[in-house]
């Protein structure tokens, strides 16, 4: 296949990948995206398999039998609720894949023509360094960010004194370890700048609490694509190029759209330290009441209610209730309740995870409505359903000036004629503050487990 | 949302008089031309499809494969085999992995009947 060829057939990769994310932009048109996807990718490896220098295929068809069923099996095995962590993993083997692909460069440059071991060009030096320091980066990072969902390690942030000085200091090294490569060469430097980067994703993602996950694992995201494309640079392939930009962008409107949702700056959240076990600003809460209800007293208000608006929460995802909620649902609306979904954005661990899980329990998506879209209409609602969530409907953070999460666009549950809020306790929730909501007039707690309570309202409806 | 104006590229590209163009500029047109394409394209996605496209994004970083398979190629023996035969394994877990979990995910959207 001659390069001219073979750069054509990288340029309809590219178009099938453009052409993957256009289709997300509806439920509709999503599948048949999915499907340009996987025919670029096909059309990707399948022009380089061609290419004049591949010439023994017993390892790349062995790779790829392992790696294919290893991710085949993955992927049909994960639970929803787990998914971000399987995103989270995902992305640390990007990561990996670009250092092991930068390495294999570094070694052998001719076979990607820039040039002969020693003496490779500077400015795909310069490339391969940064390739491979943000793959490094994004590998460990991951790991981390996908032991903190996993429950593997606390999901609390872990700070300590000189934290930030640490981490520019390594960031300082790094930079002048790969102005070092370009001048030296070796393969020693090229490994210190693999190992600095190592180290250095560790340290970038321990600081980050588990509130501020959703915005960890998008960030990441948006390095794999970065790294994706200092290999393209490397190797001067424009598909590399493309589809790394098209994924880093991807990643970086995700943090953003995440950071907005919880109204906070994305230097703080890489800063991190946020949430946890802190204790919130301590007002009082002695002599405050709540009306508490059960499951009966649940059903009762709901039958009689002509419209609900259920909040769902990642506590309802973790208590596996969204088949229970569903039930209920269905017997409602069998009624003549008119029922809707309200999703705020940071909902779940990961962009858009609380929209999977309801599809999951069978939700259909036309029921499902984004923050923006149903939050002016609570005021004529009778029955908000806050169900394993809290930060998200804290009036704190429209009225609390002094409140952590103030400024935080929140869903207007208050505003429901009824709030039936169901929890496991009073305790705060990720954000680690309060949340007056509790304690209005017209709000009932629901104690209890959210599976349990669902499947306790759908006994006394029934 | 504001349409690219993809008409205005047409006539971009080397247009230099028989002066070969350093790879590295190229490389940086692609690049710039390809962020805003995500951009755009990116903003166009419903929220609702943000798991997805996640995984989606995944699948497609790791046609760093590309670099893989030339590395593992060659028919005789070097270091650089075996690190393309491990970035092959790790990018095949990828691609699998993102576009399976994907269409799993995507599978389960459906419309009120």
């Amino acid at each position: 296949m001659t390069d001219n060829l073979a750069a054509l057939c990288y340029l309809a990769a590219s178009v099938c990948f453009i052409l993957a994310l256009r289709g997300l932009s509806s439920p509709v048109t999503a599948r048949r995206g999915n499907a340009f996807g996987i025919t670029g990718m096909t059309l990707a490896i399948a022009t380089t398999l061609a290419s004049p220098g591949v010439l023994a295929f017993e390892f790349i068809l062995a790779g790829l039998a392992i790696g294919g069923s290893i991710g085949t099996v993955l992927a049909r095995k994960i639970k929803m609720t787990a998914l971000p962590q399987l995103i989270a993993a995902f992305h640390s083997l990007v990561g990996l894949a670009a250092v092991f692909v930068a390495a294999a460069a570094f070694y052998t440059p001719e076979a990607y023509g820039i040039g002969s071991p020693g003496a490779i060009r500077a400015a795909s030096l310069v490339e391969m360094g940064l390739g491979t320091a943000i793959g490094a980066v994004t590998f460990t990072g991951s790991i981390v960010a996908f032991g903190k969902l996993q429950g593997l390690v606390t999901s609390n942030p872990l700070v300590f004194p000189g934290q930030h000085a640490i981490n520019a200091t390594l960031g300082a090294l790094l930079v002048a370890a790969i102005i070092y490569l370009c001048l030296n060469q070796s393969p020693g430097v090229f490994w210190f700048v693999v190992a600095i980067s190592l180290v250095l994703g560790v340290l970038m993602i321990v600081p980050i609490g588990g509130a501020d996950m959703p915005v960890v694992i998008s960030m990441l995201n948006s390095y794999s694509g970065w790294a994706a494309c200092g290999i393209g640079f490397t190797l001067t392939n424009n598909l590399l190029i493309v589809t790394g930009a098209l994924v880093g962008s991807s990643g970086a409107i995700l943090s953003y759209v995440m950071c907005k949702g919880m109204n906070r700056s994305f230097v703080s959240v890489i800063l991190g330290g946020f949430g946890g076990e802190t204790a919130g600003p301590g007002q009082a809460a002695g002599d405050r009441t709540v009306k508490t209800g059960g499951a009966d007293d649940a059903a009762f208000i709901m039958r009689n209610a002509g419209s609900i608006i259920v909040i769902p929460g990642y506590g309802f995802a973790v208590a596996q209730a969204q088949h229970a909620l569903r039930e209920m649902c269905a017997i409602l609306k069998a009624q003549g309740v008119k029922v809707r979904y309200a999703i705020h954005p940071v909902a779940g661990r990961m962009p858009g995870h609380m929209n999977v899980l309801l599809a999951e329990a069978k939700v259909a998506y036309d029921e499902v409505f984004e923050l923006e879209d149903i939050n002016r209409e609570f005021a004529q609602t009778d029955v908000a359903f806050v169900i394993g969530a809290n930060d998200v409907v804290n009036p704190a953070a429209k009225t609390d000036s002094a409140s952590p999460i103030f400024g935080m666009p929140v869903l207007d549950a208050e505003d429901a004629r009824t709030v039936l809020f169901c929890k496991r306790s009073l305790a705060s929730g990720y954000a680690g503050v309060d949340n007056p909501l509790f304690y209005r007039d017209n709000t009932m707690m629901l104690f209890g487990d959210a599976k349990k309570m669902c499947e306790n309202i759908v006994k006394a409806l029934g | 949302m504001t349409e690219f104006p993809f008409g205005a590229l047409a006539g971009m590209p080397l247009l230099s008089a028989g002066v070969p163009l350093d790879p590295f500029v190229v490389g940086v047109t692609v690049f710039v031309l390809a962020v805003f394409v995500g951009y755009y394209v990116v903003w166009n996605v419903t929220p609702a499809l943000h798991s997805p496209l996640m995984s989606v994004t995944n699948a497609i970083s790791s046609v760093i494969i590309v670099g893989a398979l030339i590395a593992a190629g060659p028919a005789e023996m070097h270091i650089s085999k075996i690190f393309g035969f491990i970035a092959v394994v790790l990018a095949a877990v990828n691609i699998f992995g993102g576009f399976v979990v994907t269409q799993r995910m995507l599978a389960m959207f459906k419309k009120k009947k």
